[in-house]
């Protein structure tokens, strides 16, 4: 089943085309890498998946439905959860109310109980802190669960915002540059872990990339582009021996 | 107790209902609100104009007074909610200034800026208690709730918190209009105890007034709101001996405060079975460091 179809999207800032007909498709259980130089439209891309932006022209479709235009908390309800390049957390609040925020659409007691403490609400409640040590057990953070975000460690941080997205239960997840600012052995520790719960959760996920070794070791398919523009798209031998793509984001050297 | 210390009380108790409403709006979502005294001023004129003229009871006054001004947020709210940054702030100051300027020549009805005499003055320190409670219970069951865990998530990255699925719009409404619902019990229940009421008791002092507690409390701290409120309600009694200057030390006093302690009086810290052992144990580790040092 496709999960995600991008239709000839494209986005114009005034005389800048940011993203130029892009057109793909996710099918579902992927691992997806979109590579490319700085500037070339990746993370507008993801922009315009989740609603942030509207596109100029094109259309976006999820499992089926029209989401074009869309407020993007109506997308991430629709079920596409995503993370930021530069982390985007609660600060001041703990590990644990990160998390569990995201799971407040599992439970179902309106703003009007939220006013009174009724029983129903404190099952519910109880239900959602389960629910959240649980997520938190999986990805290794339950021991820091009451810890402030902004006190844990950058490759944490990065987790817990991993851990957030997760707690929604979403079909697709974006993950925008995760191996940003990690060291090798970071990087290598997260490549795990995206496996794990690409595994774990089923997911379709599509991931936006600099760290080549992280996209080529993970992504099933790769796209890439230049200038708001799609220059290659494959698994990622194909990639590799692209000329095309040799010349423009590797470059043409011997390193690679 | 003396007739003296009941009046503080009172107005303190009067006080801390709409600086609940506020520690949730401002301190909680995140928006700043300079126009309290617009909300409030609503309910004290709406439940006024109930008892003088129309003679009805203090309970109908109390829930027309609570209704009105709750409107006024949904109106004022659907436009000014969406500005990003200060506008929104702006918005509600202009607000309070125009609610002002209408009761003042509204004098048909609101008796113009020489106001309304002779209210009937039901508020009582029960009164004001069990009002006081029920205002407590409310905020903090949504502060406590999936739904205020959604508001401090817009306080902290408005962005972030869409991109979980908040729908941001919304919630600022809500926590505009519980706030001002709270301002409306808390203006009917001023004019009800002070038994006189004109627009000058609700100006851009009032608004700012409402909004140094919060601050100063600990804008995350709805136990902080509360020690605010009875220490600046008493603290300008406190200094009537300083005369003339006594607002002058106010002023100074808030400023040291701010300067010392930024983050509030209270800080984040919520009175809680749980917190309260927990500081008890940090205390008593601290009293014996030796013994401490051992156990970590």
């Amino acid at each position: 089943m496709t999960v995600l179809e991008l239709d000839a999207v494209s986005k114009r800032f005034g005389g800048v085309v940011a993203v130029d007909g892009f057109s793909h498709r996710l099918e579902e259980g992927g691992l997806y890498a979109v590579i490319g130089p700085n500037g070339a439209g990746k993370t507008t891309i993801f922009n315009l998946i989740t609603g942030i932006y509207q596109p100029t022209s094109g259309s976006i479709r999820f499992r089926g439905e029209d989401i074009t235009g869309l407020p993007p908390f109506k997308i991430a309800q629709k079920g596409i959860a995503r993370t930021f390049q530069n982390i985007r957390l609660f600060s001041h609040s703990s590990v644990l109310d990160n998390v569990r925020t995201a799971c407040f659409r599992s439970s179902s007691y309106s703003i009007l109980e939220g006013l009174f403490p009724t029983p129903r609400r404190f099952r519910e409640e109880r239900m959602l802190r389960e629910k959240t040590l649980n997520l938190l057990e999986m990805v290794s953070l339950a021991d820091r669960a009451e810890e402030k975000a902004r006190n844990l460690p950058y490759g944490y941080q990065r987790r817990i915002e991993i851990a957030r997205a997760l707690a929604q239960e979403p079909k697709l997840l974006l993950l925008d540059e995760p191996a940003a600012g990690m060291n090798p052995d970071e990087t290598r520790q997260l490549m795990d872990f995206i496996e794990h719960i690409h595994k774990t959760f089923k997911l379709t996920i599509l991931l936006i990339e600099h760290h080549m070794e992280l996209v080529m070791g993970l992504s099933q398919h790769i796209v890439v582009l230049d200038f708001g523009k799609t220059l290659a798209s494959g698994t990622a031998e194909e990639i590799q021996s692209n000329p095309a793509v040799i010349e423009a984001y590797l470059g043409s050297g011997e390193e690679v | 107790m003396s007739e003296y210390t009941i009046g503080i009380l009172i107005l303190a108790c009067v006080n801390l209902i709409s600086v609940l409403g506020l520690s949730l709006l401002t301190g909680f979502t995140g928006q700043f609100n300079f126009g309290q005294a617009g909300f409030m001023a609503i309910g004290a004129y709406t439940a006024a104009i109930l008892t003088t003229r129309l003679g009805a009871p203090m309970a109908v006054a109390i829930a027309a007074a609570m209704a009105m001004s709750g409107l006024a947020s949904v109106l004022i709210g659907y436009p000014t909610l969406r500005l990003k940054g200060d506008y929104f702030a702006i918005g509600t100051l202009g607000f309070a200034e125009a609610i002002r300027l209408v009761i003042e020549n509204f004098d048909k009805l609101t008796g113009g800026s020489r106001g309304i005499p002779r209210i009937q003055t039901y508020t009582t320190l029960p009164v004001a208690l069990a009002a006081v409670a029920v205002a407590l219970v409310v905020v903090a069951s949504y502060i406590g709730s999936t739904h205020g865990r959604n508001c401090i998530a817009i306080r902290e990255d408005e962005m972030a918190a869409e991109a979980i699925g908040v729908d941001a719009f919304r919630y600022k409404q809500v926590s505009f209009a519980i706030n001002a619902v709270l301002a409306g019990l808390s203006g009917a229940l001023l004019a009800h105890y002070v038994g006189f009421i004109q627009p000058s008791m609700f100006g851009l002092v009032k608004s700012t007034e409402m909004i140094v507690i919060v601050i100063f409390g600990g804008m995350q701290s709805l136990t902080g709101a509360v020690i605010a409120t009875f220490l600046l309600t008493a603290l300008p009694e406190v200094l009537r001996a300083a005369m003339a200057w006594r607002l002058v030390l106010y002023g100074v006093l808030v400023v040291f405060i701010m300067i010392v302690r930024p983050e509030g009086v209270m800080g984040t810290w919520e009175l809680s079975p749980r917190n309260v052992k927990a500081a008890f144990a940090r205390l008593r580790s601290k009293a014996r460091p030796e013994r401490a040092g051992k156990a970590g």
